[in-house]
């Protein structure tokens, strides 16, 4: 691995599917019209014609399908090995997820077929909702928000109306310093306005601050979104008090479900007070990433808030005259703030998620949770007795949850390594880096959730090669600095993507 | 050890003493005791993978899907065949199993998708700027609004009748979020009023919003629709179906500042409403205002040419309460089956499946207006779906249909309550001929049996005295 030689994997320039092309190859021979060839201009106006056929590579099977095997190549992914990225909870996808959702009765069925020729399909949302629902400790759920984003863009949807039907107006939405990207994002998009609350010495959320922020002006209150455990990893011990402190304001509190598979079967948002809860499906169930989506992100919430969920709803109408339950697709919902997508929610997602939960079950679930609290704490020891317990300090040093941060300031100050380099250098040790630079209330921050499905050996070779990294980097930081060096391609030009964007190709 | 994990008594032994802890349940004492569950989840007992695929199976077999009937069900999803390559590529772990690709250099491949599949959308809208996907279709239509918000830096949105209620639902529900007005214009002979939308575009419009074939199949002259936009500075946002833009004139020919829509009928499945994905292009001028991911060309250190994550300045994770859009998801994997589909037709292939689906949904439109007690609601021009009025209730023929195999189409009356006695018809590759004259066939003696019936009472299908909870 000298920093000269060219890996066997860079050899190989990036060539797109565009200059494979080339005119009069083809793959696709479809089926014959069987109907009479009328000239396209006889049934359509020339005027609303295209002249020319889009430019779509031209290239034959065997192209095609090499060249994204070759492509495939130049991706690391969770089966190839750890992937201890913070915050996303990379855990292994079942394959049996991926064949029950290929079954021809789910892939293949019309989101508008009848209700009553649905009614396997209608049945498992409901069967879903009814799961999450016990998980969350909430009574009502919808599956239609199609990513976590999605469902907090909802929650606050769901906290204006429920305001809305009381009356109020609200403009103010709480979230800490140390929240997801998504969170202000959300609050901006559902226009309210953002009020940060600041972090305690424990890593939680600071109570002065937060009842400094509520006493301003109780009545502008209209929500606190909150992750507990936090993005720091850490359980929120006074989660009781905020939401006393919220609801005695009128605020709703919203939970972040990205943490959600720290605590399954040990502790609920709903008994902590939470009234809207997302869930990640494609996080804590199993959901593959597919490299950025899909992924599927439900909510769960209180009595209060019921009434305004998304239409439609999945219900279950219990048989009259002897006849058996029915599942149908309830539209008659006055008070809802209405749709947030097409159709249903990403339904395949919703087999794949239910799958994981019938195998698991109410002990697996919990043991899930259970170990990737265990894997979590043990790397975290494992890392605080070796090197990194000096150059990349636990943030803040108690028992984590399912992930943990450091702090990579004293590895930057003393070794001239930056998080970034760290992160690089690990690329060519075979590990995905953990997340980096969040949250941002820690400097040279480092997120690390390993997951339930790791073993101990591979914490532990993990842990070593942190290690190596940090004793290198004593000898010679230019190594690290200069990583990664085994990759298909080298630290690229990031800045140059931002100034004078190129996001398609030119073709002839 | 559950399913997945592998911590053996040992393992948890050993752990614990690196920990410092002598059991799992102490590092969970930092949540408050009252908060503990203190029982098991009320759940069932784990199952052997055997039989949960007995159990999903058992299900999926409740389900009336498109390979156990002929459907001609549309309405913005498609009975497309999706080529064996789709699946094999996006069932392979290198794209199915990683996250967004926050490290580049170890994500070439799936940034080189999303590059490769921004450029075939760009083709096929006609316009510069594509994102590498978003949620899907609706929501799409609900971000443009929201795109437009910002660039024009005015509230009101001036949205056709003709566009997917799904969509003008979203977008609806969206607005009252972000504070925006829609006003709706209505249809006159299956195609958007042109007068009443000059009408209703005005100094206040930050977009009109249009689609084309809209949803009864019509195809819009969406530029001299769009005239009105240009004339009051307003953006000109089309919806579109991927599957016809082989055959009509791409959007931004006709002036469109985005173009949108649900992208299913490009290698995805139908999986009953999703996941799919939908794209979102733009001209050069909103492309800082882009939502979603969005790849770019650059090199690397060592000349190499490679592709990054481009704008992200744009982006939550960057920009927080400022960014311009909270969407993280590109749908990166249902792209990838998109961009699959779309190589394995080609440039040729892609067209002449347009022109088989012109000259199909021609042939079945021209049968089934030949029966008798069916008639065309609109003779506008269509590409893959069309809408016909029956003479007899609606629910009752479709249930006669479907006794034959069939799903004769989408009930307009469940969304369009003037057009409660009318049927939209899709048409893919996959309905043949013979199975376009068995519907024809099927819907004239069900219409002839139905016709003089009165229309029942209400939509509700509750049956009379029937309790209802609301789920669990």
């Amino acid at each position: 691995m000298t920093p000269l030689a060219e890996a066997p994997m860079q050899r190989e320039r990036a060539t797109t599917i565009y200059e494979k092309s080339k005119a009069g190859r083809r793959a696709a021979v479809l089926p014959d019209a069987g109907v009479p060839e009328t000239p396209i201009e006889d049934l359509i106006p020339a005027n609303l014609l295209r002249a020319e056929p889009p430019n779509l590579p031209e290239v034959a099977e065997p192209e095609i399908v090499r060249h994204y095997n070759r492509l495939s190549r130049r991706n690391f992914d969770l089966d190839s090995g750890f992937y201890p990225l913070g915050s996303c909870t990379m855990k292994h996808n079942p394959r049996l997820n991926e064949r029950v959702a290929a079954l021809p009765g789910h892939a293949r069925l019309h989101p508008a077929q009848d209700p009553r020729r649905a009614q396997g399909a209608l049945e498992l949302m409901y069967l879903l909702q009814a799961s999450l629902a016990e998980i969350c400790g909430l009574p009502s759920v919808s599956l239609q928000p199609s990513a976590g984003s999605h469902g907090e863009l909802a929650g606050l949807l769901l906290t204006r109306a429920y305001h809305a039907d009381r009356g109020e107006v609200r403009t103010k939405v709480l979230a800490p310093d140390t929240s997801h990207g998504t969170n202000p994002a959300s609050v901006t998009m559902a226009g309210y306005e953002v009020v940060k609350v600041a972090t305690n010495q424990r890593g939680g959320v600071d109570m002065d601050d937060l009842r400094a922020k509520i006493e301003e002006d109780p009545s502008q209150i209209a929500c606190l979104m909150l992750t507990n455990p936090n993005t720091l990893g850490l359980f929120d011990e006074n989660i009781e008090e905020i939401a006393g402190l919220i609801h005695s304001a009128g605020g709703t509190l919203y939970y972040d479900g990205a943490n959600l598979n720290a605590i399954m079967g040990r502790t609920r948002p709903g008994d902590m007070g939470f009234d809207i809860v997302h869930l990640n499906l494609h996080k804590s169930f199993s959901q593959p990433h597919g490299g950025g989506g899909p992924g599927a992100g439900p909510i769960a919430v209180s009595e209060r808030i019921e009434p305004f969920l998304p239409r439609p709803q999945v219900v279950r109408r219990e048989g009259a005259g002897g006849h058996g339950p029915r599942f149908d697709l309830d539209f008659d919902r006055p008070k809802s703030i209405g749709r947030l997508r097409g159709f249903q929610g990403n339904f395949g997602v919703f087999v794949r998620s239910y799958a994981y939960i019938l195998s698991l079950g109410a002990d697996g679930l919990t043991e899930a949770s259970e170990t990737a609290v265990l894997n979590a704490n043990y790397l975290k020891a494992r890392l605080a007795a070796g090197r990194a317990g000096e150059r990349l300090p636990i943030a803040f040093d108690r028992h984590c949850m399912h992930e943990f941060v450091l702090s990579g300031r004293p590895m930057k100050k003393e070794l001239g390594l930056a998080t970034l380099d760290l992160a690089k250098r690990l690329l060519d040790f075979g590990f995905h880096p953990p997340t980096v630079y969040f949250p941002l209330l820690v400097d040279e921050a480092l997120m690390v959730e390993p997951t339930e499905t790791e073993t101990k050996e591979s914490l532990d070779a993990f842990a070593d090669a942190v290690e190596e990294i940090l004793a290198e980097a004593e000898t010679d930081p230019e190594v690290a600095k200069n990583a990664p060096y085994s990759t298909p391609v080298r630290r690229l030009d990031e800045v140059r993507a931002t100034r004078k964007p190129v996001v398609r190709q030119p073709l002839g | 050890m559950s399913r997945y994990t592998s911590a053996t008594p040992d393992d948890r032994a050993e752990m614990l003493a690196v920990i410092g802890v002598s059991s799992v349940d102490e590092l969970f004492e930092q949540i408050p005791g009252p908060l503990r569950l203190g029982r098991p989840l009320e759940l069932p007992a784990g199952m052997s993978e055997a039989e949960v695929y007995e159990r999903l199976a058992g299900l999926a077999a409740r389900n009336a899907d498109a390979e156990a009937e002929v459907t001609f069900l549309g309405a913005g999803m498609y009975d497309h065949y999706v080529p064996a390559i789709v699946d094999a590529i996006t069932s392979r772990s290198e794209f199915l199993t990683p996250y967004t690709p926050y490290q580049p250099e170890i994500s070439q491949g799936g940034l080189q998708v999303m590059f490769e599949f921004q450029t075939a959308m760009s083709e096929l809208t006609g316009l510069p700027v594509s994102n590498a996907g978003l949620y899907e279709g609706p929501s799409s239509v609900a971000s443009a609004g929201y795109l437009a918000m910002g660039a024009t830096k005015r509230r009101k949105f001036v949205v056709s009748r003709g566009v997917h209620p799904h969509s003008r639902e979203t977008l609806a529900t969206y607005s009252v979020g972000y504070g925006a007005e829609v006003v709706e214009v209505g249809l006159a002979g299956g195609v958007t009023d042109a007068a009443a939308l000059a009408a209703a575009v005005d100094g206040e419009t930050a977009a009109v919003i249009l689609q084309s074939p809209n949803f009864l199949g019509a195809v819009e002259d969406v530029e001299a629709l769009g005239a009105a936009a240009k004339e009051h500075g307003a953006l000109l946002v089309v919806a579109c179906d991927p599957m016809t833009l082989g055959i009509l004139k791409p959007p931004g020919e006709c002036g469109a500042d985005i173009a949108l829509g649900e992208g299913q009928p490009l290698g995805n499945r139908l999986d009953f409403g999703g996941p799919s994905f939908g794209f979102f292009c733009s001209t050069e001028a909103q492309i800082r205002r882009m939502p979603g991911r969005i790849a770019g060309e650059t090199e690397d250190v060592d000349g190499r040419r490679g592709f990054v994550l481009a704008l992200q300045t744009r982006e939550q994770h960057i920009r927080r309460e400022k960014a311009t859009n909270n969407i993280c998801t590109a749908q990166a994997l249902n792209a990838l089956g998109a961009m699959v589909h779309l190589a394995w037709l080609g440039r040729e292939g892609f067209r002449d499946l347009g022109e088989l689906l012109v000259r199909r949904t021609a042939y079945a439109r021209e049968r089934l207006a030949a029966v008798d007690g069916v008639e065309l609601l609109h003779d506008a021009p269509v590409v893959r779906e069309f809408a016909v009025r029956l003479d007899a209730p609606v629910d009752r023929v479709l249930d006669r249909v479907a006794e034959h195999g069939i799903a004769a189409g989408y009930a307009l009356g469940r969304e369009y309550s003037e057009y409660d006695d009318a049927l939209l018809v899709a048409i893919t590759e996959r309905r043949t001929r013979e199975q376009i004259d068995a519907l024809a066939e099927a819907l004239g003696a069900a219409v002839a049996e139905g016709r003089g019936e009165k229309l029942p009472d209400s939509g509700s299908k509750s049956p009379q005295g029937a309790t209802e909870r609301v789920v669990a």
